[in-house]
């Protein structure tokens, strides 16, 4: 006890040490002028020994059933049984989508725009998780296939005046097509040399944009892009933002079909088999170039298509929308929310995207507080809110005669 | 030719920076294998403190040298101690989970760093005295290369050496390169590997307070976000040069600074990043490891 | 189906009306603009602006008797997260919006304001377009646009100052890229000067050292810059110690106390266009005066103008008589307003009259106009 008290005070004491002159001195050079700020001490002081308790039983906590793992088999949680069963499963999707669909009339437009923006992360998510969650590719630029997809549909409808829906695809097949070049050069690279390339390209894609005027109209982006069109008919504002929300919905249940899909084939378990070792995986005669290109390629396909929509909803694009920190969300999305898993991608995004949206009040603390997520989601849950379960395929057949001879 | 020896210097000046915060990167990745995305921010909170700390001495009446001195120190001590709390907090935990876990968590460490600074003193840029005094004798070069810039160039240098001594010749240089070439060996030799990796964030943040403090004082202004596009920039010198070599390190560092100088200075400036990272794919696709990095034999 | 939607839309605008029914005892400023993020810088000025005008006027009974609210949202300066504000102030019931700050985000975001029909008025979104197109009708500003100071720079550059060669430099972004490319194009019209450098600048890189030395080399008598402060300082201090004399022409965007504090004795010398003269405003100063006695600092960049703004609109509906869209834009239009930028009011297109720019000089680290 009095142990557990003394390094919680010596905790306490160096977190003063550390934030002193951050947290309690301002000086103004010009003025000559010095802020104390001496009661954010007493706060550090107080909140760094009440946390450093926790801090301390979480790590136990961890350590316990890191062992538990260790010696038993995988222990599935009630919520992971609930959603291996089936029928379950069906009557969740079948409420969900009702309530999806019966969303915009219930709420108001605010609410919609909102909830667009979710599920453009969620298919982004989705995406993402292709390369990062299934094959393990890192991707650090992510958002420029996001911002390749936009500008296609932003440009083509600028020049040619072609609608919504003849360029969705356009805008799917040239991410998939920046996915492609992207991959080739950096085949030969592993793990973290992959990571600076893609967040090098990630850069380069938004230089291009704000500097080659003729093309991309520079950093004053392209404004007044069309709306998705319905037949011509002509749409104010709510009635657009409830069309894109169907769109979107639409689009995300096709994108969660497809992955889904993707995941079972033989492509999806040669991504997963490349993530878990290349060397065997290669050995097992998987041919690696084409496996990791097409993990690309698919993963950019969806940034793409979104990037089309994103475009039309906003109607404004800038390659200001297109930073390092985005892709730094999408990832951190696929992150929390279990790499691999769908299902955990789809409310990773919603956490991150609408959590900060409704606690706006917060929004100076709101990157802070998403930093520390990130961390904390790091070692306390590395597995993401719903770790993704691992096929078996058991041969009970051989079992049996086991168990009878 | 003017022009040309110019640009060299300014490159080097650039170069030298790069190299200071990219030994950071590369001597933490040698270690533990993990690319310490929050290294920027460490740079940055050396910047900060040293400011402050400056800005308090200078109004309670010491002047010139001293100021600088004192700074620096500070900077020193508080970016190790930052250091030291970030690889307890979000590394050490992670120790063992897969690749992906700590690279993630040192994103978020990243933008909490960042952010906490933002809170805590402000978004505004702060002018950041100007420390280094003019040199008399400078003064018939100064067109080329300024006081500041000789300052940088001298300081890394000695850095580096330092460093090197301190890796190559004491007993704590031989355990960290013990441990980076197999830490579990290391450990059943009796090398505490846990006191070495906190070293190494100790030094690696030292040396990027070091660079933070020069680069304030150079460019007269300091902000919240300086640390992220500093600490990219570093990172692909890192890469460039082979992540996890100390000499890469300051060759790639070199190398990149040269690049950028020249591509602003002969091509545009419009395209710079764009030439540093044509760079960095260009050296990748012929060696993968990067300059002076060893391709470690896969083993199965 | 139809009749359905009917219905749930007929009980959402019964909704809403009960909703604005209860809170009609205020009147609801929203105030939208970067607060997080690498440019809050240029936000937060404004929005506290914004509360310090809400809180005296409130002290002081208030608009139509009514007390005002604010209703204040981050948008980070990225348009699509400025979609999503706009919308939810909106929804809020915003009456007047004193926003977006970047012109990427303002351009974004107008569309749904004005099927809304709410006035917006931007303290800082310069680009031309926005009041010049006439797309927006409901946008005013209470600064003037980019071209106008372009042109006096480019003007002053070739009368005052008879220069014969100048580099133009930008940061890239939409306002000093847009800045600079209006300045290139004015030069190249005049006939009498030579562009010898048109580039891009990486803000927050290291140093600009090369491009400094470029200058140099081609013998540009004047430098002009498109962007904001910090680059500037960081130039104009790598000119001073790269002894270089070309003279530095810059924006609006320069034109902030920081640039004098950062760039130091650097910054003697440089030449930035800003608004008119302010300080004889006596407005200007009492603002100025509360806002170092709330937060013991200087405001920062778009505060006159931010306070301006919550001035002009309150104003208005003060004028008005109500929040009713076309009474309060007629207001705006038609009745002057004392504010810390002057004694404005706005033409049909939005911009403010009145508001204009003059060129400053750094004379002894402090901007003395040039007459």
């Amino acid at each position: 006890m009095l142990k557990e008290f003394r390094q919680s005070l010596l905790v306490s004491i160096w977190f003063v040490f550390l934030t002193f002159p951050l947290m309690v001195v301002r000086v103004n050079t010009t003025e000559s002028i010095v802020e104390w700020r001496w009661m954010s001490l007493v706060w550090v002081a107080v909140a760094s020994f009440f946390l450093s308790y926790l801090w301390r039983y979480m790590l136990a906590r961890q350590q316990a059933k890191k062992k538990v793992e260790e010696e038993g088999v995988q222990q599935l949680s009630k919520a992971q049984l609930l959603l291996e069963d089936m029928t379950f499963r069906y009557k969740a999707m079948g409420v969900l989508l009702a309530f999806s669909l019966v969303f915009p009339w219930i709420f108001d437009t605010y609410q919609s725009t909102i909830m667009i923006s979710a599920l453009i992360y969620v298919v982004l998510g989705l995406g993402l998780n292709i390369s990062v969650g299934l094959a393990g590719l890192l991707d650090l630029g992510y958002v420029a296939f996001f911002a390749v997809g936009a500008y296609s549909y932003a440009l083509i409808n600028h020049h040619f005046d072609f609608g919504f829906w003849a360029c969705l695809p356009v805008g799917g097949v040239l991410g998939c097509l920046f996915g492609v070049i992207l991959g080739f050069p950096i085949l030969r690279l592993r793990g973290d040399y992959l990571a600076i390339v893609t967040l090098g390209f990630g850069m380069i894609i938004k230089v291009v944009l704000e500097n080659w005027n003729e093309f991309s109209f520079g950093p004053s982006g392209i404004a007044n892009i069309d709306r998705p069109g319905l037949f011509g008919i002509d749409m104010n504002i709510d009635g657009s933002t409830t069309y894109i929300y169907y769109i979107m919905v639409a689009m995300v249940v096709f994108t969660i079909l497809i992955t889904m899909r993707l995941r079972n084939s033989r492509i999806g378990r040669a991504w997963i088999a490349l993530r878990e070792d290349e060397i065997a995986c290669v050995a097992m005669g998987i041919d690696m170039a084409r496996t990791k290109l097409s993990a690309y390629a698919l993963g950019a396909f969806w940034a793409g298509m979104v990037g089309v929509l994103f475009a039309a909803k906003t109607t404004f694009i800038n390659p200001a929308s297109f930073t390092f920190m985005e892709s730094a969300i999408i990832l951190s999305i696929v992150v929390l929310g279990g790499m691999g898993s769908i299902l955990g991608v789809i409310l990773g995004a919603f956490i991150l995207i609408l959590l900060p949206e409704y606690l706006r009040a917060f929004s100076e603390y709101r990157m802070l507080a998403f930093g520390a997520a990130m961390v904390l989601m790091m070692i306390f849950r590395p597995q993401g809110i719903i770790s993704n379960i691992r096929q078996k395929y058991e041969y009970k057949g051989l079992k049996e005669e086991a168990d009878n001879g | 030719m003017e022009y040309f020896i110019e640009l060299f210097l300014s490159g080097l000046t650039r170069g030298s920076i790069y190299a200071l915060i990219a030994l950071g990167y590369t001597m933490v990745y040698g270690i533990i294998q993990l690319i310490n995305f929050a290294h920027g921010e460490i740079y940055m909170i050396g910047a900060f403190v040293a400011l402050i700390v400056a800005g308090v001495c200078t109004i309670y009446g010491f002047a010139g040298v001293s100021v600088l001195i004192i700074a620096a120190i500070a900077a020193v001590i508080y970016a190790s101690a930052y250091g030291y709390t970030l690889e307890k907090i979000a590394y050490r935990p992670l120790r063992g989970a897969p690749r992906l876990s700590p690279l993630i968590s040192a994103i978020g460490m990243s933008i909490f760093l960042q952010n906490y600074v933002l809170l805590a003193q402000t978004s505004d840029f702060l002018p950041f005295p100007r420390l280094i005094p003019d040199f008399e004798f400078m003064e018939p070069v100064a067109h080329i290369i300024g006081s500041p810039e000789l300052v940088i160039l001298v300081t890394t240098v000695v850095t580096m050496i330092l460093l090197t001594l301190l890796i190559k010749k004491t007993k704590v240089g031989k355990a960290m390169r013990a441990t980076q070439q197999d830490m579990s060996m290391a450990r059943l030799v009796g090398i505490n590997v846990d006191r070495i990796i906190s070293l190494t964030f100790v030094i690696g943040s030292a040396l990027a307070a070091i660079g933070g403090v020069l680069v304030a004082s150079y460019i007269g202004q300091v902000n919240f976000y300086i640390g992220f596009l500093a600490g990219v920039k570093a990172f692909t010198a890192a890469v460039l040069g082979g992540i996890g070599s100390i000499p890469g390190a300051v060759l790639g560092g070199l190398v990149l600074g040269l690049t950028e100088s020249f591509a602003a200075g002969y091509v545009s400036s419009d395209y710079e990043d764009v030439f540093a990272f044509g760079l960095l794919v260009l050296i990748l696709i012929l060696r993968p490891a990067g300059i002076l990095g060893k391709a470690r034999k896969q083993k199965v | 189906m139809k009749k359905f939607t009917v219905l749930l839309s007929s009980m959402a605008l019964f909704l809403s009306l009960a909703a604005n029914g209860f809170a009609a005892d205020t009147i609801k400023l929203g105030v939208a603009g970067p607060h997080s993020g690498d440019l809050a810088p240029y936000g937060i000025p404004a929005m506290k602006a914004a509360q310090l005008v809400v809180k005296k006027i409130n002290a002081a009974g208030g608009v139509l008797g009514k007390q005002v609210e604010l209703l204040i949202q981050d948008d980070q300066c990225k348009p699509e997260i400025a979609t999503n504000t706009a919308t939810k102030l909106v929804t809020d019931g915003a009456d007047v919006v004193l926003g977006h700050i970047c012109s990427g985000a303002t351009k974004a975001a107008l569309g749904i304001y004005n099927d809304a029909r709410i006035p917006v008025m931007s303290p800082s979104a310069t680009n031309p377009g926005l009041t010049q197109t006439g797309d927006y009708p409901n946008f005013f500003r209470t600064i003037a646009s980019d071209d106008m100071q372009a042109q006096l720079a480019v003007d002053f550059a070739i009368n005052n100052l008879k220069v014969k060669k100048v580099a133009v430099l930008h940061d890239k972004g939409d306002y000093g890229k847009g800045f600079a490319e209006f300045a290139k194009k004015y030069l190249d019209e005049s006939g009498k000067v030579e562009v010898v450098l048109f580039e891009g600048i990486t803000p927050g890189a290291m140093d600009y050292s090369s491009i400094v030395q470029k200058v140099r080399r081609e013998k540009a008598e004047a430098l002009i810059f498109g962007g904001y402060h910090p680059e500037a300082s960081k130039l104009v201090s790598q000119m001073a110690r790269k002894r270089l004399k070309t003279l530095f022409i810059s924006d609006d965007g320069v034109k902030d106390a920081s640039f004098l504090k950062v760039a130091g004795a650097a910054a003697d010398g440089a030449y930035v266009t800003g608004p008119l003269d302010l300080s004889k405003v006596p407005l200007n100063a009492a603002a100025i005066a509360e806002f170092k006695a709330e937060y013991g600092a200087d405001p920062g960049a778009f505060f006159q103008e931010g306070y301006s703004a919550a001035l002009a609109l309150l104003n208005a509906i003060e004028q008005a008589g109500s929040t009713d869209y076309d009474a309060v834009t007629n207001a705006l239009r038609t009745k002057y307003v004392e504010t810390p930028v002057g004694n404005v009011k706005f033409d049909s297109k939005g911009d403010a009259e009145g508001v204009g720019f003059a060129m400053y000089k750094v004379e002894n680290g402090a901007f003395a106009e040039v007459k």
